[in-house]
């Protein structure tokens, strides 16, 4: 009974971070997502700034944070390409919205919860992606199946990683 | 009401923030034809590339100085033996581009007559690659040069192999450049040996297509893809890359589409060239490039062969002996079967003279001589004009017709030298035969 008391309180615990830690963390995610795949091709497949926005939508557990880290990464990611600024800012909304939500309610410090997390959340980011580019923009986007489960499964292990390293910089209230 | 806000504050936010980006999006799809961002989302832009572009630009400058530290000081093991190699491969490649001159001289003589207009590169702009978009759904490079280095919109982009794509966006020290396998990017193309002209447009797994082609027996993998110039961006002849293979198309069901691999290593660029000036005649570095690759090609021919003495002799008095023969390295093939256009053949029209009676005089006893001697020279004269009026042609080209004998034929050098021409009036100062004291010599290949 203690056990699970302890285990609640440290599911609902929030977590803040500096000020400096949630501008910069953001950018340099977007940095290396931009610039890495010069010298590594293959790591486009990465998908950085998403990763980033669960993090921090799990550890603040706010819904509306969420949302709005989520606007923020996004707008940014979709500045550095050609296409029209919202696609990512919708997909990393809604990612920031539901891990928030998540939050809440699981325990998202164990590393197997965080692995499936984020499999299923980069899942969905390719699932939006598609349905934006087809229905809102009209461009023939293709469902490469096999491959988003790759790329989810990619993410999903290297979020592990780059989680447990975002967790120094936490500050527990 | 307020409960209803309080309760469902989280999912309203949320509607909210992605009904407004929907209403953005929907904004931006109807931007002008010109393909061009408006005034808000390029300042978006350019807020984000001015942000991240200053790192970009300082990890290249960490990366290429110890690279150089390491290439230029402490790599240079068999650099000795490299140098050695290039030399070769370098005096090949002046050997190969002096025999290309001709061609291309003669090439631009009638592109002239033709009025045809080729774009020459006359000014490029070298810069570094220094980002990407960060997804394999935009296919969009940062370079380390902006408007301030005279980079403008829709310049072409290429590497020494071959296109990469054109600039989409100007900053004032960064330019985005659209790469050729970009869903959203399309080009002029021609096939060089089919001559079948197409655009190439990108694909969102980042393939390069020629889409909308018919099925054709003549297309096959492995043909050079280059710019047609029909674009109006890309000047023409810029090799693209090769087919790689022709898959159906499954939009519309009777063409095909043909998958190119591109010339240029997209996925591995480093560092790129924007042409930012062309010109229709051919630059004077160029011309002067390929003078001085006959010049050195010259030399280089006469280290490999001894025996071509390429260099006239000199008389007593100082004066080349061999008038007759030009050191000109390439020499067209002689033809088998010479016509009026063969060099050589027609007489300048200043020499002719319409008189058909004077014709006659200067024909007459020559008919034997033109039996006897080669057909060619009988076939020219009954070509050219008056000519053929004034001497019984037949009678030449039957006695020894030019097909039927290929192997008894002259070559044109010795034609040169027919009594039936010299008598006809001077020959052009091109084909002036020589005098008799230096032969006229077989040309030597």
């Amino acid at each position: 009974m203690t056990m699970l008391r302890q285990r609640s309180r440290r599911e609902m615990e929030v977590h803040r971070f500096h000020p400096l830690v949630l501008i910069l963390v953001p950018l340099v995610a977007i940095f290396f997502q931009a610039y890495l795949p010069l010298r590594f091709p293959s790591i486009e497949i990465l998908n950085l700034p998403a990763l980033i926005v669960i993090y921090f939508a799990v550890s603040r557990r706010s819904p509306i944070a969420g949302t709005l880290v989520g606007l923020i990464v996004g707008i940014i990611q979709d500045a550095v390409t050609h296409l029209p600024l919202g696609i990512n800012g919708i997909i990393d909304c809604i990612l920031g919205y539901l891990a928030a939500s998540i939050g809440v309610r699981i325990d998202v410090d164990n590393p197997g919860t965080r692995l499936i997390m984020n499999f299923a959340f980069i899942l969905l980011a390719s699932i939006l992606h598609v349905l934006i580019l087809r229905r809102l923009l009209g461009m023939h986007e293709l469902w490469l199946g096999l491959h988003e489960v790759v790329r989810a499964t990619v993410n999903a292990l290297i979020g592990v990683v780059l989680f447990t390293l975002l967790d120094r910089f936490r500050q527990r209230e | 009401m307020e409960s209803f806000l309080s309760r469902y504050r989280n999912p309203l936010v949320l509607l909210i923030v992605v009904l407004a980006q929907m209403l953005g999006l929907a904004v931006q799809v109807r931007r002008p034809a010109s393909g061009k961002d408006n005034h808000q989302t390029r300042l978006i832009r350019y807020w984000v590339v001015s942000l991240i572009s200053p790192f970009e630009r300082a990890f290249l400058f960490t990366g290429h100085s110890t690279a150089h530290v390491w290439d230029g000081y402490l790599d240079l093991r068999h650099v000795r033996a490299e140098n050695q190699h290039l030399q070769a491969e370098l005096n090949r490649m002046r050997l190969e581009q002096a025999l290309l001159a001709e061609s291309a001289r003669q090439d631009l003589r009638l592109q002239k007559l033709l009025g045809f207009q080729q774009q020459y590169i006359s000014k490029t702009v070298a810069a570094h690659v220094i980002g990407t978009s960060g997804t394999d759904l935009s296919r969009v490079l940062y370079i380390n040069k902006g408007s301030k280095d005279g980079i403008r919109t829709d310049m072409p982009v290429i590497t020494p192999d071959g296109v990469v794509g054109k600039i989409r966006d100007v900053f004032p020290h960064t330019a985005q450049v659209l790469e050729i396998n970009d869903q959203t990017s399309g080009l002029g193309i021609i096939l060089t040996r089919t001559r079948l002209r197409g655009i190439l447009r990108g694909t969102t797994a980042g393939q390069a297509e020629i889409v909308n082609i018919l099925p054709d027996e003549r297309i096959q993998p492995g043909d050079e893809v280059v710019t047609s110039g029909g674009d109006n961006i890309y000047p023409r002849g810029l090799v693209v890359g090769r087919v790689e293979r022709i898959v159906p198309d499954p939009d519309q069901n009777p063409y095909v589409a043909l998958v190119v691999k591109p010339a240029a290593n997209l996925s591995e660029l480093d560092e790129i060239l924007v042409i930012t000036q062309t010109q229709q005649t051919m630059p004077s570095t160029m011309q002067q490039d390929v003078d001085a690759s006959e010049q050195k090609a010259a030399d280089v021919l006469a280290q490999r062969l001894p025996g071509a003495n390429l260099t006239p002799e000199l008389g007593p008095d100082g004066k080349p002996l061999n008038v007759s023969m030009p050191p000109a390295l390439v020499k067209p093939p002689a033809p088998l079967h010479p016509d009026r256009f063969t060099p050589g053949a027609t007489p300048p029209a200043d020499d002719l003279t319409p008189d058909a009676s004077y014709q006659k005089q200067i024909f007459a006893p020559q008919t034997s001589a033109a039996t006897a001697a080669p057909s060619i020279s009988a076939s020219k004269t009954a070509r050219s004009g008056s000519a053929s009026k004034a001497a019984p042609s037949g009678s030449a080209s039957k006695t020894a017709p030019a097909s039927s004998q290929p192997a008894q034929q002259p070559r044109p050098a010795q034609q040169s030298h027919s009594p039936s021409l010299s008598k006809i009036g001077p020959a052009h100062p091109a084909h002036a035969p020589a005098p008799q004291s230096n032969p006229p010599q077989e040309p030597q290949n």
